[in-house]
């Protein structure tokens, strides 16, 4: 008998899709500032367009949590004591220091979109074209800072479930990790389609992110078995159970392997290979997020 | 101004389900009945269906209910004999409380009386705090009338301790199953009672959450007559903060295998297709399927 009985916090879809947008706007960030930071000149653009995706994503992340809350009118309650006007900071709680990260992911995705619009002299802002390069050239305080805070943001979410006491969230201390990595093969996934439908790309910087990507969905297949073997003798409970199948079949099969073998070495689908490989990365991120979202509130346990 | 630390003593072998406990609770607080049915304008509300298990009617603790006796059954084998387990469950007030530990908006306290409350015009509804309770004690409101998305629990009578009064579910308890008092008193009755009923033969009995093993110590702890498991309670519950540090390790290591992939991918890749000529066997190792 396991001896649990715990309360579901009913975290559904607003959370699931934040987690979701928050991997893939953390992924592309990460990635897009990894490639400013040890790419070439030629990959530029690509780091350019993970800014553009970057920082829209964020602003939808903010307007996921607030609604997501029993009281959103009090969603400023995470920043700030409201009966002190102190902030309100906990480095100890992963949520608390969550939100903070959020805000400054905002500010440094918020930096570098504008300062992609001013590398390419969109809306006027061609004349701070020389801060924004200085920005992204070379090894920067800012480039080192924005990648720290884009993994961050791409695990935390996962601290967050395991910091609890649910079954399956506070049995593996994986999750964190699996996100990160869901995080990169998303991430890279939006990239290659708008990639795909707006933008010319060197196709040696194509090839060189697809490799990325391929190392990336390498390791959230080694993640993802780590992840169901680390629940121990609750993974035969999590996997009979549709939220084991759904991580089964929707995110280790058709989000992670299929992709895999189409951008290996097959190719099946010629041109549109990339665009198919793409979006199943998406669908099988994004039934990653509500398998274990889910799985960790409803599927029944001995005792629970 | 600290007072001296006060809590529950909950001895489940005198409780006998009467539930006067759920009903002072309810009246004091002034809390509604949980319905199958929201009550509204054109509705008046429909009355839960019977759970059906044994003299149960409210199942479990709910953001309405924050006293739950619990009724268990036991038969041997043969079921020719029968033990009734009762149990009046509650927040357990941790000394180290997950919840209190969690919640973002600093909403969840420990009060004067070293116990643990919920800042109702503070709370705004996250629920990490529901997810970070291992007993499943605290609830989020759903109804108007309930004071609906903030996270409700037993207040332990926090009015009422500032009067000077004995918590009601305490207050109502007709055979002293539930003791209020000081802390360091209650257990002192505890462990007396305890030697009491082992040498009366009943060897199962024991105290759950009155030492520091359980996190921490719990200020509203119990005399059982059976293990934690039988009655729903875990035998060893965890502060959410044990966790960070492993998933953060293993977070880093993920950061950095995704960082090497690009590190290989665009820079060293990179160098090869600008200087061909300088390419090493490294391509021949490479996880590459455009070579």
């Amino acid at each position: 008998m396991d001896g649990r009985i715990v309360a579901a916090p009913e975290w559904g879809v607003w959370v699931i899709l934040y987690f979701f947008f928050g991997g893939i706007a953390a992924g592309a960030y990460f990635i897009g500032t990894l490639i400013d930071l040890v790419g070439h000149e030629r990959d530029r653009p690509i780091a350019r367009l993970a800014y553009y995706i970057a920082f829209p994503l964020v602003l939808l992340c903010g307007i996921l949590l607030v609604v997501d809350l029993g009281r959103p009118e009090r969603f400023w309650h995470m920043l700030i004591q409201s009966n002190t006007g102190l902030p309100m900071f906990k480095y100890w709680s992963p949520m608390s220091v969550g939100t903070w990260a959020l805000l400054l992911f905002g500010l440094f995705t918020g930096v570098s979109f504008v300062g992609a619009l001013a590398e390419e002299g969109r809306f006027g802002l061609g004349r701070f074209n020389g801060p924004a390069r200085w920005l992204h050239r070379g090894p920067s305080l800012f480039e080192l800072a924005g990648i720290a805070v884009g993994f961050f943001i791409a695990a935390y979410t996962g601290a967050v479930l395991t910091a609890t006491n649910q079954p399956f969230w506070s049995d593996s201390p994986l999750i964190g990790a699996l996100f990160l990595a869901s995080a990169a093969s998303t991430g890279i996934a939006a990239l290659l389609l708008v990639m795909r439908f707006a933008r010319r790309t060197p196709d040696d910087s194509v090839a060189n992110l697809e490799r990325t990507d391929r190392w990336a969905m390498l390791l959230e297949l080694l993640l993802l078995i780590a992840f169901v073997v680390s629940l121990g003798s609750l993974a035969p409970a999590f996997v009979i159970s549709i939220y084991g199948l759904l991580l089964i079949v929707g995110t280790l099969a058709i989000g992670v392997i299929v992709p895999l073998v189409i951008s290996w070495r097959t190719h099946p689908f010629g041109a549109n290979s990339t665009v198919i490989a793409a979006l199943l990365a998406l669908a099988g991120g994004l039934v990653l997020r509500y398998a274990i979202v889910m799985g960790g509130q409803y599927v029944s346990v001995a005792g629970r | 101004m600290a007072q001296v630390p006060v809590g529950f003593y909950t001895d489940t072998s005198v409780c006998i389900g009467c539930k006067a406990c759920q009903v002072a609770c309810h009246q004091w607080n002034d809390l509604p009945a949980d319905l199958a049915q929201q009550p509204s304008e054109n509705s008046p509300g429909r009355a839960r269906p019977l759970t059906g298990n044994s003299y149960d009617n409210t199942g479990s603790l709910s953001a309405n209910n924050w006293r739950h006796v619990k009724f268990i059954e036991q038969f041997n084998p043969e079921r020719t004999e029968t033990a009734w387990l009762m149990m009046s469950d509650v927040c357990k007030h941790c000394v180290n409380a997950p919840c209190l530990e969690v919640c973002p908006t600093g909403a969840i306290i420990r009060t004067e009386f070293d116990t643990v409350y919920i800042q109702q015009d503070v709370c705004n509804g996250c629920r990490d705090c529901v997810g970070a309770c291992p007993f499943g004690v605290i609830h989020m409101a759903g109804a108007e009338n309930a004071g609906k998305g903030t996270a409700k629990k037993c207040t332990l009578c926090y009015d009422r301790l500032q009067h000077n009064l004995t918590p009601a579910c305490a207050q109502a308890c007709p055979t002293e199953s539930i003791q209020f008092g000081p802390i360091d008193e209650l257990k002192k009755r505890a462990e007396a009672r305890l030697q009491q009923l082992q040498s009366a033969g009943y060897s199962k009995a024991r105290l759950y959450g009155a030492d520091e093993t359980i996190l921490g110590g719990l200020n509203s702890f119990y005399l059982l007559m059976d293990t934690p498991e039988t009655y729903g309670l875990p035998s060893n519950p965890k502060l959410p903060s044990r966790s960070v540090l492993p998933s953060s390790l293993f977070s880093i290591g993920s950061a950095l295998a995704v960082g090497l992939a690009a590190l290989f991918s665009f820079r060293v890749r990179r160098v090869n297709q600008l200087h061909p000529e300088g390419a090493s066997g490294q391509d021949a190792a490479d996880f590459d399927g455009d070579a």
